[in-house]
């Protein structure tokens, strides 16, 4: 239901970014899934990797500041209106969403998102059946 | 529990030494063709000071003073007596340059060997000095007065950070002398190398100064060394280290009036402030032959602590300096000292120590940016990075009544100074 997700504080500075990923590609670890808003001084880059312990470990060793936190992860079909659908069960519930983003893996939609009450969060799930993926799938 | 009995000194016998030192003092400048010319000038001769109160016909001497009588002008013995001199850099104008004869050096090494003392250091102790030597007097200053008290005393100097990591573990150092924010890189060094300073080293003393710092970053350093920090002053006009040091009591600097007449002045009028209040301390040395200086205005604002100190010693105290009149950054009309900033700054547990303040010019308003270095990353949310900003921003301005630009960076990011730590930068266009 939950996965681990890197959040990487970076500078909005030529080069930052490049760096990360090179530090990624050295280490041989593969993103799955990452996503950076464009904001004025700072970003939060978040990743969903394989490996997410070692990332974390080799990005610290590099000095950067990292976080390693757990994210809600379900599964949508890939069809017209399963988001609407996921995101009104969690707003029926009175959860507020921080932030999400999506991808697709092996045809299935993947929603990604944290919210402001994980306990509440995990109970609508189950009680809604919702289908959701769990780390060792991603890879 | 002393060292010197001059530590045991009550008030009254501290003023009668002083005024006889005075006297001596006085008499002893006439020697110096600066002095004299001052004395002539001010219609004043050394008999004219009868009692401490005369002190105050006497006129300043000055930072300026120095420059101008660059290199050997304020000499008060012939020139074979001097056997050493420290010079301060001279970013504006002359360097100024101070000289000592070998009394002078043995009564240094015992100020500072009296200080050490006070903190509880003994002749069993091992002592690393990660001072500057050279023309710095942190480094000759507490070696000599380290040796003085009979202690293992380590010249590591300053720099090459995991090799004085390796001192501290291979001859089991267990007091420390660093300016604080170089203690602050050894420790992210030690974390680095997985030291864990308590458990991997003897230290138990640290003495910090030379560097303004707030007692927020003297209380985190000694949580994470796990150790008692105290705080020196001193400054190269008045020997160097030595002047003040804290007591056991870590309330306050006693200044050792059996060598320095204090007084704090009002740094617009000249006039004595009121009895604990801030101002300028201005110093005269009673123990100094080769270069005395006569009312010296230091630039350190800070004040004298009323009351007694617990330890018994009667040696007046000063509070922590509250910076330098000259490191003052006036903006928009409003006067801001660093140390105020940093204060504030150490409260947050969420912000590293590295700091960095620059003043630049926008569209012919200056402004104040803070830059400050996430220490880890505690959210991966932006709502909670941005209350943290606007949490600092609000802070400062209560402080220092304008609205800086608090600006967050990653950890790493900011220049670390091994040596004295770069905190402003003025961009300002002037006009």
């Amino acid at each position: 239901m939950t996965i681990h997700q890197l959040s990487i504080f970076i500078e909005n500075k030529a080069g930052t970014l490049l760096r990360v990923l090179e530090l990624f590609k050295e280490a041989q670890i593969q993103l799955v899934a990452s996503t950076i808003a464009d904001t004025v001084e700072y970003g939060i880059y978040r990743i969903i990797c394989s490996e997410p312990s070692r990332a974390y470990q080799v990005l610290k060793d590099a000095g950067i500041s990292v976080a390693l936190s757990d994210v809600f992860a379900i599964t949508l079909d890939n069809e017209p209106g399963r988001a609407a659908d996921a995101v009104k069960v969690l707003h029926d519930a009175g959860i507020g969403i921080t932030y999400m983003y999506s991808f697709l893996l092996g045809g299935k939609g993947i929603l990604v998102f944290r919210t402001d009450n994980p306990e509440l969060t995990r109970e609508a799930i189950i009680l809604n059946s919702l289908s959701f993926i769990s780390e060792k799938e991603l890879v | 529990m002393y060292l010197h009995k001059e530590e045991t000194l009550s008030r009254p016998q501290i003023e009668a030494l002083q005024l006889e030192r005075l006297q001596w003092t006085v008499k002893h400048c006439m020697n110096s063709p600066f002095y004299k010319k001052r004395f002539e000038e001010a219609g004043l001769t050394p008999q004219d000071i009868r009692s401490l109160d005369d002190l105050q016909r006497i006129p300043f001497t000055t930072k300026q003073d120095l420059r101008d009588n660059y290199p050997y002008g304020l000499a008060s013995v012939s020139m074979d007596k001097v056997v050493r001199l420290h010079s301060s850099s001279g970013t504006t104008g002359n360097p100024t340059v101070v000289l000592h004869s070998q009394r002078d050096l043995d009564e240094w090494a015992n100020a500072v060997a009296r200080c050490l003392h006070m903190v509880g250091l003994r002749p069993n102790d091992v002592f690393q000095n990660s001072s500057g030597y050279g023309m710095f007097t942190g480094g000759l200053g507490f070696q000599y007065g380290a040796e003085r008290l009979g202690m293992l005393t380590v010249p590591a100097a300053a720099g090459n950070t995991k090799r004085q990591l390796k001192f501290i573990t291979d001859f089991g150092t267990t007091a420390l002398h660093a300016i604080p924010s170089y203690v602050t890189r050894m420790y992210e060094v030690m974390e680095e190398m997985g030291i864990d300073p308590r458990r991997d080293t003897k230290l138990r003393t640290l003495v910090i100064g030379a560097e303004p710092h707030s007692e927020e970053q003297r209380r985190r350093i000694e949580e994470m060394m796990g150790v008692k920090a105290y705080n020196s002053f001193g400054m190269s006009e008045m020997c160097g280290p030595g002047v003040a040091f804290e007591c056991q009591e870590q309330n306050g600097l006693h200044i050792w009036e059996d060598y320095y007449i204090v007084e704090i002045i009002d740094p617009e009028t000249l006039q004595p402030v009121p009895e604990g209040e801030v101002g300028e301390l201005v110093l005269t040395t009673i123990n100094r032959e080769a270069m005395p200086l006569l009312r010296y205005r230091t630039r350190d604002l800070t004040r004298i602590l009323p009351g007694e100190c617990p330890c018994g010693r009667q040696h007046k105290r000063l509070d922590r300096m509250k910076g330098r009149s000259d490191d003052m950054i006036i903006l928009k009309g409003v006067n801001i000292f660093p140390i105020q900033i940093e204060t504030i700054l150490m409260q947050f547990k969420e912000l590293s120590t590295n700091y960095l303040i620059t003043l630049q010019t926008q569209d012919s308003n200056d402004e104040m940016i803070v830059e400050v270095e996430l220490e880890n990353l505690f959210t991966d949310d932006y709502a909670r990075l941005h209350s943290l900003t606007r949490e600092i921003t609000r802070q400062l301005k209560d402080e220092i009544l304008v609205t800086p630009y608090v600006k967050l960076v990653p950890k790493g990011t900011l220049p670390v100074a091994e040596g004295k730590a770069v905190r402003v930068k003025d961009m300002r266009k002037t006009f």
